[in-house]
C-alpha cells in the first residue's frame, strides 16, 4: 500500500512549527459577520485543532487548525503535495487505510473528536460522505450502487431502498436520465453521470458532511457545470467541504477557501477576500499564477 | 552486401520471421497431437471390411486389415522395394490364441471380400470373423444359412436383454441386499464392541440378516433360471478354414457383415459404437466394452477438487494479500507457495498416501467405523482422498492467481466502500470478492487442467483399474466418498501397458487418450465460459 502516500517534499522532516501566529485560530470573517444567533453556525461542523500528520516518518500537515462551518461550501486549494487532500481524507478518517498513517492533535465533529478510541469508524463515515478524484462506482447495478450503503446498515426492504434511491438521484440530479435503467451496469453511465451517481450514493446514507476530493478534474466542462449547480442545491442540507486545483471552480462554488502550502495552512478566509484581497503573499502568488 | 545485410537486420524482419515460425511449430505440434490422436482413436469405432485371403498352402484367413508394411529385411540390391507384407487382425483368440497375424506378400494367392463374412462381438475372447453356420435351440437345429442370419438379430436383442436384467439384479437388488447384510453386520460388531452382547438389537438385527439371506437366495434362483435362458439358443460359427465353433446365444452382443452394408449403415455403427464406448462398462481386463466408469471418475474427481480447491486457496490469498503485513515473512510464504507449484506430483501423491490415507483416514476408522476393523473404510485410497490430494498440488496456482485478481481490484473500489461505512470485511465479501472472481476462476481453470490429466498421484491415493461400482449409486448415503474410482488417465495407462492383449488394446488407448482431452477442453470451456460472462458484468459492457 506504500504507493498512496502522496508526493511531498521530502526536504520536509519532522518539525513541528513553533510560530505563534500559526497556531491561532484562524477565523474566518464570514462566521463572524453572519447571524450568530443561528445555533449551527455558532459552533462550527469540523474543528481542526493543532493537528498533525505523519505517513510513516514523513509529515504531511503540520500544525492545522482550522474550522469548516456548517452549510458552507468549504474549498482548500494548494499546489500539488500540498497536503489539501491528506486533510480531508482525514476529516472521515480514510487515511487509517494507509499504513503507517498518524495523526497527532484533534479533529472535532459536532465537539467530539474524531480521532478519540471510542470513535465508531463506520459510523462517523456515514455521517461524513465522500466523492473521490477518480470517478468510482462499483462494477455493480445504478441501484445496487446507490443501495450499498444502506444496505450495509441493515436496510433490507426494497420499497424503502428504492424511495431511497430515488431521493439519492433526485439529490444528484441523476434521476431524469437513470430512472429507466436502474438495473443497468453503473459502468454504462458516461464519465460525469458516473460521478453524479457516486454523489448519490454517497447520498443514500443521509451524510451531514460531503467531502469532495477534485470531484470534477475527470469531467468535462459541461458535466463540471452540472455538479457545481448540485453544490448550491446539496449545502442547504449539508456541509460540503471540496478540494480543488481549478481556481475558478474555488472562487465559483465555495463560501471559504482554505490555501495550503507544503502541509501548512497558509490561509483561511472568505472566499472573496481571498481571491480578491490575501492578507499573505504566498496565498497572492499562487492565485495570480506566480508557481504552482 | 554487407549495408543489405545491415538493413535487414535492422528492419527486424528477421525477428518477426523467427517468432512467427515459433508460433507456427507450437500450432503444428498442437494439431498434430490431436490429428493422431484422432486418426488412431477415430478409426476404432468403423466397422473395417472383412478381408479374406487364399494362401499359397491352401490356407484361408479371414479379418480386419491393419495396415501393409516392407520387410525391413527383405530390401537389398536386388530388390530395391522389397517385400510386403500385411497385418490383419484375425480375432477368433479362442481358437488361434493371437488376434493379429503377419501375412507375408508373396504368400497370398488370391484376396476376396466375402458379403457373407460376419464379425461376431462376444463378450469373451474379443471378435469372432467368420461365417454362420446354424442356430440351434437345446442341441437341435433350428435354422442354419440365411435364414439363421435373419434369426439371429431378434435372438441377439433377446440376450442382450436378459444380460441387462441379469446385471441390474446382481447390482440393483443383489446389492442392495449385500449393502443391507453388511451394514446389519457392522452394526451387531458395533454393539458386540460396545459389550451389548445379548441385547434385543442384536437379537432383532439377526433376524434381519436371516430375512435377507432368504431374499438373497430368492434373487440368486431368479438369477439362475436367467442365466440358463442365454443358454437355450446357441449358434455355430465356421471360421475361414471351415473350422466350427459352437457359442451360446448369451456370449453374442452384435455380429455385422460389414462387406455386406452400405456406408450409411457403417456410419450409424459407427456412432452407436462411439456411443457405446461412452456410456458402457468396460469388459476383458479394460481392452473392450466402454470406458464410462473412468469418465465418471474422472469428472468427479475433478468436481471434488474443485469444491475443496477454491475456498482453500481463496481464502489463503486473501491472508496473504488483505490482511498479512507485506514484509520478508509474506515474502517468504509467498515464494514457498510458488515454489509448491513445481513440486512433483508424485510427491504429493507420497504425502497424500501417508497424510491423508494412513493418517487422516486411519483416525477416522479407528474412531468411527471400529465395526469394520481390520477392513480400512477410509484408511485406503477412495475418490475423496485422491481429490483432496490433488487440491493440495494445484493450490498455489489458485492462490497465485486469485491474488493477482486481488492486486487488480482498483484501490478506488476499497476506498469508495470504507468511506461509505464498510467495514474491511463488508469490502471485501461485496466489493472486493465479486470484482476478484474472474481471477479466482483463471486459477481454478489451471487447477482442473493439471489435475485432469494427473495419474501419478492417483496411484498412490485410490485410483483402480477396475472399480466394481460407481463413488455415486442409489444405496444410502448416495455419495461414497470412500470409494476407490477409475480415472481416464490412469485408464490409458492401464490398457496400453497393463493389459495381456497390447495389440488389440491400442485403439483403445487412442479412444481413452482423445475422451481425457475432451473432458479437459469441456469442463476448461465451461469454467472459461462462465468466467468470460463475469468479465463482461464487471465491465459493464452494455453502452
Amino acid at each position: 500500500m506504500g504507493n498512496v502516500i502522496p508526493k511531498t517534499h521530502k526536504s520536509l522532516k519532522v518539525e513541528v512549527v513553533t510560530d505563534p501566529s500559526r497556531s491561532i485560530q484562524l477565523q474566518p470573517e464570514s462566521m463572524t459577520s453572519m447571524n450568530t444567533s443561528d445555533e449551527s453556525f455558532r459552533q462550527p461542523k469540523f474543528a481542526v485543532k493543532d493537528m498533525n500528520f505523519f505517513y510513516g516518518e514523513h509529515q504531511a500537515l503540520f500544525k492545522i487548525n482550522l474550522d469548516i462551518p456548517a452549510h458552507q461550501v468549504t474549498a482548500f486549494i494548494g499546489p500539488s503535495g500540498c497536503g489539501k487532500t491528506t486533510l480531508l481524507r482525514c476529516l472521515n478518517r480514510l487515511n487509517d487505510l494507509v499504513d503507517g498513517s498518524r495523526v497527532v492533535g484533534k479533529i472535532l465533529l459536532d465537539g467530539q473528536d474524531i480521532y478519540d478510541p471510542s470513535m465508531d469508524i463506520t459510523d462517523l463515515r456515514t455521517q461524513v460522505g465522500m466523492v473521490f478524484q477518480k470517478v468510482n462506482p462499483f462494477p455493480k447495478s445504478i441501484w445496487q450502487n446507490v443501495t450499498y450503503g444502506p444496505q450495509l446498515k441493515g436496510i433490507k426492504q426494497r420499497s424503502q431502498l428504492d424511495e431511497i434511491v430515488e431521493n439519492s438521484l433526485k439529490g444528484a440530479g441523476l434521476w431524469e436520465e437513470a430512472k429507466d435503467r436502474l438495473h443497468q451496469s453503473a459502468l454504462s453511465l458516461s464519465g460525469g453521470q458516473q460521478q453524479r451517481l457516486c454523489i448519490a450514493r454517497a447520498l443514500a446514507v443521509n451524510p451531514e458532511v460531503l467531502l469532495m476530493d477534485e470531484p470534477c478534474s475527470a469531467l468535462d466542462p459541461i458535466s463540471t457545470g452540472r455538479i457545481e449547480e448540485l453544490l448550491y442545491t446539496l449545502k442547504e442540507r449539508l456541509t460540503i467541504v471540496i478540494v480543488t486545483h481549478n481556481m475558478q471552480q474555488a472562487s465559483r462554488v465555495s463560501d471559504l477557501t482554505g490555501f495550503f502550502l507544503l502541509g501548512e495552512l497558509i490561509e483561511y478566509d472568505d472566499t472573496k477576500t481571498i481571491f480578491t484581497n490575501p492578507s499573505e503573499r504566498r496565498t497572492e502568488d499562487y492565485i495570480t499564477g506566480r508557481f504552482g | 552486401m554487407t549495408t543489405f545485410l545491415k538493413k535487414f537486420w535492422n528492419s527486424g524482419t528477421l525477428f518477426i520471421w523467427i517468432c512467427g515460425g515459433a508460433v507456427t511449430a507450437s500450432v503444428f505440434l498442437v494439431v498434430g497431437v490431436l490429428l493422431l490422436i484422432m486418426v488412431n482413436g477415430l478409426g476404432y469405432f468403423w466397422p473395417s471390411n472383412l478381408v479374406e485371403f487364399e494362401l499359397a498352402d491352401g490356407k484361408k484367413i479371414l479379418g480386419e486389415l491393419k495396415h501393409r508394411e516392407i520387410i525391413p529385411d527383405s530390401v537389398s540390391v536386388q530388390s530395391p522395394d522389397g517385400k510386403g507384407r500385411f497385418n490383419l487382425k484375425i480375432g477368433n483368440r479362442d481358437l488361434y490364441g493371437l488376434d493379429f497375424r503377419w501375412v507375408d506378400e508373396d504368400q497370398v494367392v488370391a484376396q476376396r471380400l466375402p458379403l457373407k463374412a460376419t464379425a461376431f462381438e462376444r463378450r469373451e475372447w474379443g471378435n469372432f470373423y467368420g461365417y454362420l453356420q446354424e442356430i440351434k435351440q437345446r442341441d437341435s437345429v433350428l435354422v442354419s444359412g440365411d435364414e439363421a442370419w435373419k434369426l439371429l438379430g431378434p435372438l441377439v436383442v433377446e440376450a442382450n436383454e436378459l444380460h441387462e436384467e441379469i446385471a441390474h439384479i446382481e447390482k440393483g437388488e443383489i446389492g442392495a441386499i449385500n449393502h443391507e447384510i453388511e451394514q446389519a453386520r457392522l452394526r451387531i460388531r458395533g454393539l458386540e464392541l460396545q459389550g451389548k452382547n445379548d441385547s434385543s438389537e442384536i437379537f432383532d438385527l439377526k433376524a434381519d440378516v436371516k430375512r435377507l439371506d432368504s431374499q438373497y437366495e430368492k434373487h440368486v434362483q431368479g438369477l439362475d433360471i436367467l442365466r440358463k435362458r442365454l443358454h437355450e439358443y446357441s449358434i455355430v460359427l465356421r471360421d475361414a478354414n471351415g473350422e466350427m465353433k459352437e457359442l451360446p446365444m448369451g456370449q453374442i452382443i452384435g455380429a455385422l457383415q460389414p462387406n455386406a452394408m452400405s456406408a450409411f449403415a457403417k456410419i450409424l455403427t459407427y456412432i452407436k459404437n462411439f456411443w457405446n464406448v461412452l456410456t458402457e462398462e468396460p469388459r476383458e481386463a479394460n481392452t473392450e466394452g466402454g470406458i464410462f466408469p473412468a469418465i465418471f471418475g474422472t469428472v468427479m474427481m475433478v468436481l471434488i477438487m474443485s469444491v475443496a480447491v477454491v475456498p482453500f486457496g481463496v481464502l489463503a490469498a486473501f491472508y496473504l494479500r488483505e490482511y498479512a503485513k507485506q514484509g520478508p515473512l509474506t515474502r517468504a510464504v509467498r515464494i514457498a507457495v510458488n515454489n509448491l507449484a513445481g513440486v512433483p506430483s508424485i510427491v504429493f501423491g507420497v504425502f497424500g498416501l501417508g497424510f491423508f490415507v494412513y493418517a487422516v483416514g486411519g483416525t477416522i476408522d479407528t474412531l468411527f467405523y471400529p465395526e469394520a476393523f481390520p477392513n480400512p473404510t477410509f484408511g485406503t485410497g477412495g475418490i475423496l482422498w485422491a481429490s483432496l490430494t490433488l487440491a493440495l498440488m494445484t493450490v498455489p496456482v489458485v492462490i497465485v492467481s486469485t491474488e493477482e485478481g486481488l492486486s487488480a481490484v482498483p484501490r478506488e473500489y476499497r476506498e469508495g466502500s470504507a468511506a461509505l461505512g464498510a467495514t474491511k470485511i463488508e469490502t471485501m465479501l461485496r466489493v472486493i470478492l465479486p470484482s476478484a472472481l474472474p481471477g479466482i476462476l483463471t486459477g481454478l481453470i489451471l487447477a482442473i487442467s493439471r489435475a485432469t490429466g494427473e495419474v501419478a498421484p492417483l496411484m498412490l491415493t485410490g485410483v483402480v483399474k477396475l472399480a466394481p461400482s460407481l463413488p455415486v449409486d442409489g444405496l444410502f448415503p448416495f455419495v461414497h466418498f470412500d470409494r476407490k474410482f477409475m480415472h481416464l488417465g490412469f485408464h490409458i495407462y492401464d490398457v496400453g501397458f497393463q493389459s495381456p492383449n497390447v495389440e488389440a488394446a491400442k485403439p483403445m488407448v487412442y479412444v481413452t487418450t482423445l475422451v481425457l482431452v475432451l473432458v479437459v477442453v469441456l469442463l476448461n470451456i465451461t469454467a472459461i465460459a462462465v468466467r468470460n460472462h463475469m468479465r463482461k458484468k464487471l465491465r459493464g459492457a452494455s453502452i
